[in-house]
């Protein structure tokens, strides 16, 4: 089997990372200490270590994988469990108890390890079936395999990370051939929870919502259950909102009017905006932003460090490295239509859910478009367990592509 | 398998891309509309994070004498400020800040204060002109977030104690001062005149402050200078030359305190048209103790010493003028043609005075015998004086004392300068002082510059100018005339004024100061010794020299200098060393003690006034007199 190494989808991955690891550079840069500095070298080291384990994935067949799906999945849940048990809070996510440790030494951020996980377990859950659920009903298993992991994000609390299991979910979904309008039946609860805070934006959602049922015309029960559903949100927004711890509540509060809290929680998006907006077209120059050598960018090697992009190489800057995101997305869904089993081409796609997820939540946040939370970017961010989840996600679409070819993929 | 049937992938895999599409132009439009819409609003947005205006101190303008030698000049020196963004890390930086420099430079609750007042701007921590501490705290930058070092120029007043009156000193602006706006647009710790010319020329000498800018870091650590962007160079202040004779200044400086450093008093030297020369009040303090403030200790010993070393007795001392002021009776006199310098009086004196049922008493009681008004000068005949005090009558006084401004001010560049208290008319010379009646008897008194008058050493000097010079009694200036200030004219005709000088160059050549030797110079010039409840004699010497067409007129005045002919030698001396210069010799004759002494003398007790219910006032009936200042509403 003459299975060749993707050169494309190569090129682009050694372009973001180089990059990434220039963009780390220029973040340690800075008039005052702060965690950045020196942080570009450990991030080399860890590419050196995604490598191997891109290498390591890239060597295990589809089969072996869809075979230890539900035993990498099991092994996901245990270490979710396990954290929220012992987990630790570190770094940037230092409120939250996200990571396993012996004493000081971080072992790692099990929810990589749940991500990955997920998107075998649903691959394999979907890819099992001739037909695509037709039913919210059918639906019930794939959405348990995602929430539940996402519950036991949530609980420690990572709301960020949470988010990328729907991101998963719902691509995944999509993929398998599940009808759209289904999706949005499935995803309409979230939206009403998410309009609920204005009376007027809800009713007008739930408006819409019964005109969405009248044409799509599910089982009638299932409409109800909805429509039910999407009422209650109206009332259990309240409870959610409750349940949330305040940083959260302020999260979102100042999400919505950044400048009435900025001092507080509304400090980190604005600067991160103002770094970004004194950027212009092309930039203060590498290593030369002001804003972060200065220090007002917070977390602006992990979280925020697209602020650093967008405040020394500019509109200009933004674009390219939009640009290259972009195509590597583009390459991986390339890869999974032509995967050469269901299973392959759905795993490959969780992986674009994935990357896309954390590009638009982090890239998002950074200019204010998204409530801040704290994921990071992939290639730019520094942080281990990420990347090295992500390099063996990489490696996995290495191996489908070449399995495509060696299969004799010809392009139609 | 219809689900990945190549086709049904196809179609949704178009469907991802346009979806990506749409989302990555959501993010791009985002970025377009920050970095370029918005990127003005941003970049200033930037830059007011990034920047903070620190003031920059305009240099204080020099203050030299007339020949250009420095009186207050400025020297390099530091002043150590903190940037904070909070009242808590303000505290911390200076806890630490305390372990590199001297314990009792810094006022930690001031400095919190002066911070809140702007919270943005660098506080004055302290100010410092040593390398050391400066280098110090440098090396220790890091653990100090928020120090800004910033050359400042240091006042200096090289001369210190011996010009410290006349020049007064420099402190920060007060929240009061700033309030009354009498220090223009003078801002937060800008440094502003305190005392004499400081504060007198303040506006003159301040200039103008700069701004430039500094970056700081997000924990409020400054990285930075931006030289460029919008600063303002400050405007320095301007040079105020002074008519200060400052050799004289000091020549008077050293001579008070080898040979009577315990002695408190003032001494003063102007031209007869009023040019200050030399302007000295002793005790005095150290100017360059003040400057940026003075520690609570320093102060302490300053206000507590009982020789009141901050009062400037040039101006600010009032004393009973004694024997100089009978020649502002004379000049009364013959202004009013009363009198010639050849006129005698009725009674010829025989040691005293008979009027009414009290007995005035002269200073010499074996008596003068009967004498001209220009003997009666140079022997400071108290009985002559008393009658030419009635000739001119109450009325005469009071409207004299304001026609020679012995009421006012004389209107020197200084400020608070305190009105020579000779009464302004019946009515307020009998209100403020509370009493009832104006006695006669009083005339009397004030004849021989005793009784209800005070004078300020600059104003008898003032007065002494103008019969030096051409009779026109002009406001002293140490750097130029104050607006709005008047000349009196003494109103006396050249050959009356060539009488009284004649006369004051025999006191001199032959009379009460006769040993003082001031013979050598031509000096001409009055004794007195005022009288003090409780308190040895005031001795004043009021001199000028030639006698004839005077070029300084010299004052002294000394509290406890017993008399007058023992003060006088100082201001022949001084005079000396200003015709003369430094090289000036050694006087020949060394100063011996005079036999005679012509102390003003007190109005006997025993015999009781019966000249009182007489010659009651108009103004003052019984129910006017009752209603006392105080109980007023």
């Amino acid at each position: 089997m003459n299975r060749s190494l993707d050169r494309v989808l190569l090129v682009v991955v050694v372009i973001l990372a180089i990059l990434g690891v220039v963009v780390l550079y220029s973040a340690g840069q800075t008039d005052l200490r702060t965690g950045a500095e020196g942080k570009w070298l450990r991030q080399v080291m860890w590419l050196g270590v995604g490598s191997i384990c891109a290498a390591l994935a890239y060597r295990l067949s589809f089969r072996i994988l869809e075979w230890a799906a539900p035993w990498a999945y099991g092994l996901g849940l245990g270490l979710l469990l396990l954290t929220l048990l012992i987990g630790r809070g570190f770094g940037t996510g230092a409120g939250s108890k996200s990571w396993l440790a012996i004493g000081d030494f971080r072992l790692g951020q099990p929810v990589e390890v749940a991500k990955l996980a997920t998107i075998l377990m649903l691959a394999r859950w979907l890819a099992a079936r001739r037909e695509p659920p037709t039913t919210l009903r059918g639906l019930f298993a794939p959405v348990m395999i995602a929430l539940v992991p996402a519950l036991l994000v949530l609980k420690q609390p990572d709301l960020g990370s949470a988010i990328v299991f729907a991101g998963i979910l719902f691509s995944m979904l999509y993929w398998a051939g599940v009808a759209p309008s289904l999706l949005v039946l499935l995803a309409s609860p979230v939206v009403a929870l998410m309009l609920a805070w204005n009376t007027a934006l809800w009713s007008a959602w739930m408006v819409v919502l019964f005109a969405l049922l009248l044409i799509w015309r599910p089982f009638i029960f299932e409409a109800i259950a909805v429509y039910l559903a999407n009422s209650a949100m109206g009332v259990l927004y309240i409870v959610v909102w409750n349940k949330m711890a305040t940083y959260q509540q302020q999260r979102i509060l100042s999400f919505l009017n950044p400048e009435s809290y900025r001092k507080g929680p509304g400090y980190q998006a604005i600067q991160s905006k103002v770094a970004i907006g004194s950027g212009g077209w092309f930039g203060t120059g590498f290593t030369l932003g002001t804003q972060k050598r200065s220090g007002y960018i917070p977390e602006h090697w992990t979280d925020f460090v697209f602020a650093v992009v967008g405040e020394e190489f500019g509109f200009v800057g933004v674009v390219v490295v939009l640009g290259l995101l972009l195509s590597l997305l583009f390459i991986l869904i390339r890869i999974a239509r032509r995967a050469s089993d269901p299973y392959a081409s759905l795993c490959v796609f969780g992986i674009v859910g994935l990357i896309f997820t954390h590009i638009y939540e982090n890239i998002g946040m950074s200019v204010s478009l998204m409530p801040i939370t704290g994921i990071p970017l992939p290639f730019f961010s520094f942080g281990g367990s990420f990347l090295v989840a992500m390099f063996i996600a990489l490696g996995f679409a290495f191996r489908a592509s070449g399995e495509a070819r060696a299969s004799g993929y010809l392009e139609s | 398998m219809s689900a990945f049937a190549s086709f049904e992938v196809a179609r949704r895999a178009t469907g991802a891309r346009w979806i990506l599409v749409l989302a990555f132009g959501v993010l791009g439009s985002a970025f377009f509309r920050a970095q370029i819409i918005e990127h003005d609003r941003f970049r200033v947005e930037a830059g007011s994070n990034r920047l903070r205006p620190i003031t920059l101190p305009s240099p204080r303008g020099d203050i030299l004498d007339r020949n250009g030698l420095p009186i207050a000049e400025n020297i390099p020196g530091y002043s150590i400020k903190l940037l904070a963004a909070r009242e808590d890390s303000l505290r911390a930086v200076l806890g630490r800040l305390l372990a590199y420099v001297p314990a009792d430079s810094v006022d930690l609750e001031l400095t919190v204060r002066r911070w809140r007042a702007a919270t943005f701007q660098p506080v004055q921590v302290f100010a410092s002109g040593e390398d050391r501490v400066v280098a110090t705290l440098e090396e220790h930058r890091a653990v100090l977030p928020g120090l800004v070092i910033q050359a400042e120029p240091r006042r200096t007043y090289p001369h210190g104690e011996a010009v410290a009156h006349l020049v007064g000193y420099v402190g920060e602006i007060s929240e009061s001062e700033m309030k009354s706006g009498s220090f223009g647009e003078a801002g937060l710790g800008e440094m502003v005149g305190k005392q004499g010319l400081e504060v007198e020329y303040d506006s003159l000498l301040r200039g103008q402050q700069g701004t430039r800018y500094v970056e700081v870091t997000a924990r409020g650590r400054t990285v930075g200078d931006q030289a460029n962007s919008g600063s303002v160079r400050p405007i320095a202040g301007a040079t105020v030359r002074t008519t200060i004779d400052l050799p004289l200044q000091l020549f008077i400086d050293s001579m008070w305190r080898a040979d009577m450093p315990e002695k408190r008093g003032a001494m003063i030297a102007m031209t007869p048209k009023g040019e200050v020369l030399a302007y000295y009040s002793h005790p005095g303090f150290d100017p360059n103790a003040f400057i940026g403030g003075i520690s609570a200790e320093d102060y302490a010993v300053y206000h507590e010493d009982s020789n009141h070393p901050l009062i400037d007795r040039v101006i600010n001392g009032r004393y009973p003028p004694a024997s100089p002021f009978k020649l502002a009776i004379a000049t009364m006199a013959l202004r009013r043609g009363l009198v010639t310098m050849d006129s005698r009086m009725p009674v010829a004196c025989s040691g005293g005075l008979r009027f009414g049922n009290r007995y005035f008493k002269c200073w010499k009681h074996t008596g003068h015998g009967s004498l001209t008004l220009a003997e009666a000068i140079k022997t400071s005949c108290d009985v002559f004086f008393y009658q030419l005090g009635q000739l001119v009558g109450r009325d005469g006084l009071l409207e004299d004392g304001q026609a020679l401004g012995l009421s006012d001010p004389t209107g020197i560049d200084l400020e608070q300068e305190k009105r020579g208290a000779f009464p302004r008319g019946l009515k307020d010379y009998v209100n403020s002082r509370g009493l009832s009646t104006w006695s006669n008897g009083e005339v009397l008194n004030l004849s021989i510059g005793q009784g209800r008058n005070t004078q300020t050493l600059i104003n008898m000097v003032s007065f002494y100018a103008a019969l030096a010079g051409d009779g026109i009694k002009r406001p002293p200036h140490i750097f130029r005339p104050r607006l709005g200030t008047r000349s009196y004219d003494l109103g006396l005709k050249p050959e009356q004024l060539v009488g009284l000088r004649r006369a004051l160059s025999d006191v001199v050549q032959s009379g009460t100061a006769g040993a003082s030797g001031g013979r050598e110079f031509d000096v001409a010039g009055k004794t007195g010794s005022g009288q003090v409840s409780n308190q040895k004699d005031i001795g004043w010497f009021i001199g000028f020299a030639p006698a004839d067409s005077a070029k300084i007129v010299v004052g002294i005045q000394v509290e406890e200098g017993e008399h007058g002919a023992l003060v006088a030698k100082y201001v022949v001396r001084a005079i000396g060393r200003y015709l003369q210069g430094p090289g000036s010799p050694a006087l020949k004759s060394e100063y011996q003690p005079p036999l005679s002494e012509d102390t003003t003398p007190a109005v006997d007790p025993l015999a009781p006034d019966t000249t009182r219910a007489t010659l009651r006032p108009p103004a003052a009936t019984p129910k006017a007199a009752g209603r006392r200042p105080g109980t007023r509403r």
